[in-house]
């Protein structure tokens, strides 16, 4: 059994306007059976914090294109993604790209 | 008599002031044959740059305070007199890093611009004066850096970067910054700079927040590695609808001088796989660390399938400008044109004007007795606002004799949001409010002022 975790969840460029328009989340995720990956973060997200369009953040099981997604200040691809194991204290930031100029 | 003499010496002296002046202006243009910029409409062969051998004394002058850094010296500042850089876009972006490369010599700059100016750009584009409305932007961007620093060569582009003429460009060019304001012409220079060797020196801003990465810089990432597939177009904002303050773009373009000049003057730059990102609100900065270059990217991958520029607009659904889509969700008899709703209001019809714009802009301009409700409330159904929409209707059908429907026309800027609201209103008739006949302004506010009342306010 997986203790609950602390974690810090960022939003910017824009997508932050679906979380009502606040940038930064304090979270606590339950205790579950298996450690919570980034994939099941996603699923917690839209559940629990994402009422509305979920098309603008996700699609299928990942983010939507044009959304880069920083675990710790790194680009998850350099984590493993959405197979990237949660640890307490964790910083994730979900970034949308910015055109305008 | 002698006051005639004395109006002919007078006009005499403003003859030889004259003629003093078109002297200099003559002389001024021997001296340096391409002081007045010359606009091109198409991409044109250009002469390799001359190499400096050494400063002359008037450099040393000029560049005597960063000559002082060990970090450029006078090697770093023939570096910058021996690099071209093409800057697409002369808007928010494009103004400082044209106006600091300009002003730290660098050898020729590229000015690509197919937009004029507007009263609407000068917040942030801040090259561009008041007397340059409706001047081509590369033009009076290149006038502007000529004042400053004439010894630098301006090329003027008035055209659309497009898969046609994009790699002629780029290939003349040693360094490109992308300061452009739309998805397709990003990927078009991104993949031009793949396929011709550059450096992409590329920014962005909207808002409060900025965006800076060098692409496909020693060996990094391109911008398709990080965004291999474009983002859907609804979800994509430009400045246009979402705003920006113009000190924004501002600090993003004297990010991207920066960085082209630490290229071009040989000490390198460290955003070659790395996103630094500004945020205006909070007073930070924030640099990540990115992913490395892509060995399955389309277009630098190992086995690339980008061979060739495509039709980007296309590849991103969307056009190659921040100007604003029209929208056609809405049959005809779901619409009414400016003209309908001003015989309306002539006529004193019964009816409920709804504005569904954010409360941001209602506060710049509305009709008077329009109710506001935006149109997120409405789709988010928002209680309060649900509540004003049913007494609005109530008091209508009060004012009503018979048993009519009463009629809701929905406005808001250009005539997107009121047909999205259109629909969401039809859906609600009947059930969560009384039946009602909804229609949508087409054109908005804008054609409202354009075509109705000129007094009132664009944006």
């Amino acid at each position: 059994m997986a203790a609950p975790i602390a974690i810090h969840l960022e939003f910017g460029g824009g997508a932050e306007l679906l979380f009502e328009g606040l940038k930064e989340h304090r979270v606590t995720l339950p205790s579950q059976l298996e450690p919570w990956d980034m994939k099941q973060l996603l699923v917690w997200i839209q559940r629990n914090l994402l009422k509305e369009r979920p098309e603008l953040f996700v699609q299928g099981d990942s983010v939507r294109p044009g959304i880069l997604v920083l675990i710790n200040d790194a680009d998850w691809e350099l984590m493993g993604e959405l197979e990237y194991q949660l640890q307490d204290q964790d910083n994730i930031v979900f970034i949308s790209t910015l055109h305008g100029g | 008599m002698a006051e005639d003499v004395c109006c002919l010496k007078a006009k005499l002296r403003e003859k030889d002031r004259e003629i003093a002046a078109l002297r200099d202006k003559l002389a001024q243009l021997e001296k340096n044959p391409s002081s007045a910029p010359e606009l091109h409409n198409k991409v044109i062969p250009l002469t390799p740059l001359t190499v400096k051998p050494a400063l002359s004394n008037e450099d040393i002058m000029r560049y005597s305070r960063q000559l002082l850094l060990p970090e450029l010296g006078v090697k770093g500042q023939l570096k910058l007199s021996r690099t071209s850089v093409l800057v697409v876009g002369c808007g928010g972006l494009g103004c400082p890093v044209a106006q600091y490369l300009a002003a730290a010599g660098i050898g020729r700059l590229g000015l690509l611009d197919y937009d004029e100016v507007e009263l609407s750009n000068l917040h942030r584009q801040v090259l561009h004066g008041e007397e340059n409305q409706g001047q081509a932007k590369a033009l009076s961007a290149a006038s502007a850096v000529r004042r400053l620093n004439s010894t630098v060569e301006c090329v003027p582009y008035h055209l659309q970067l497009s898969p046609e003429n994009a790699l002629q460009l780029i290939q003349q060019y040693d360094i490109v910054a992308d300061c452009s304001d739309n998805v397709p012409t990003r990927y078009l220079v991104n993949d031009a700079c793949v396929l011709s060797g550059k450096p992409l020196v590329s920014a962005s801003a909207l808002r409060m927040e900025g965006q800076l990465t060098v692409y496909n810089y020693r060996g990094g990432p391109c911008y398709r590695c990080l965004y291999p597939v474009p983002p859907p177009p609804e979800t994509v904002t430009n400045c246009s609808d979402g705003g920006v303050l113009g000190v924004v773009p501002g600090i993003m373009g004297c990010f991207q001088a920066l960085e082209v000049l630490k290229i071009a003057s040989g000490q390198g730059s460290s955003c070659g796989q790395q996103l630094v990102m500004f945020d205006a609100q909070d007073a930070r900065f924030r640099s990540i660390r990115l992913r490395p270059k892509q060995p399955g990217c389309a277009v630098c991958g190992e086995n690339a399938s980008v061979t060739q520029l495509l039709d980007y607009e296309a590849f991103c659904g969307s056009a190659a400008t921040d100007k604003c889509r029209k929208l056609n969700l809405l049959s005809t008899n779901q619409r009414i044109t400016v003209q309908e709703y001003k015989s309306i209001l002539d006529n004193a019809g019964p009816h409920l004007l709804l504005d569904v714009r954010p409360l941001v802009e209602v506060d710049i301009c509305h009709l008077p007795l329009s109710l506001n409700i935006p149109l997120s409330s409405l789709e988010d159904r928002k209680s309060d606002h649900l509540q004003l929409l049913k007494e609005g209707i109530s008091k209508l059908k009060q004012q009503m004799a018979g048993d009519c429907q009463p009629s809701v026309y929905v406005i808001c800027k250009q005539g997107n949001d009121s047909q999205k609201a259109v629909q969401v209103l039809e859906k609600m008739s009947g059930s969560e409010v009384d039946n009602i006949t909804v229609k949508d302004i087409s054109g908005g506010l804008m054609a409202w002022a354009k075509k109705i009342d000129p007094t009132f306010p664009q944006y």
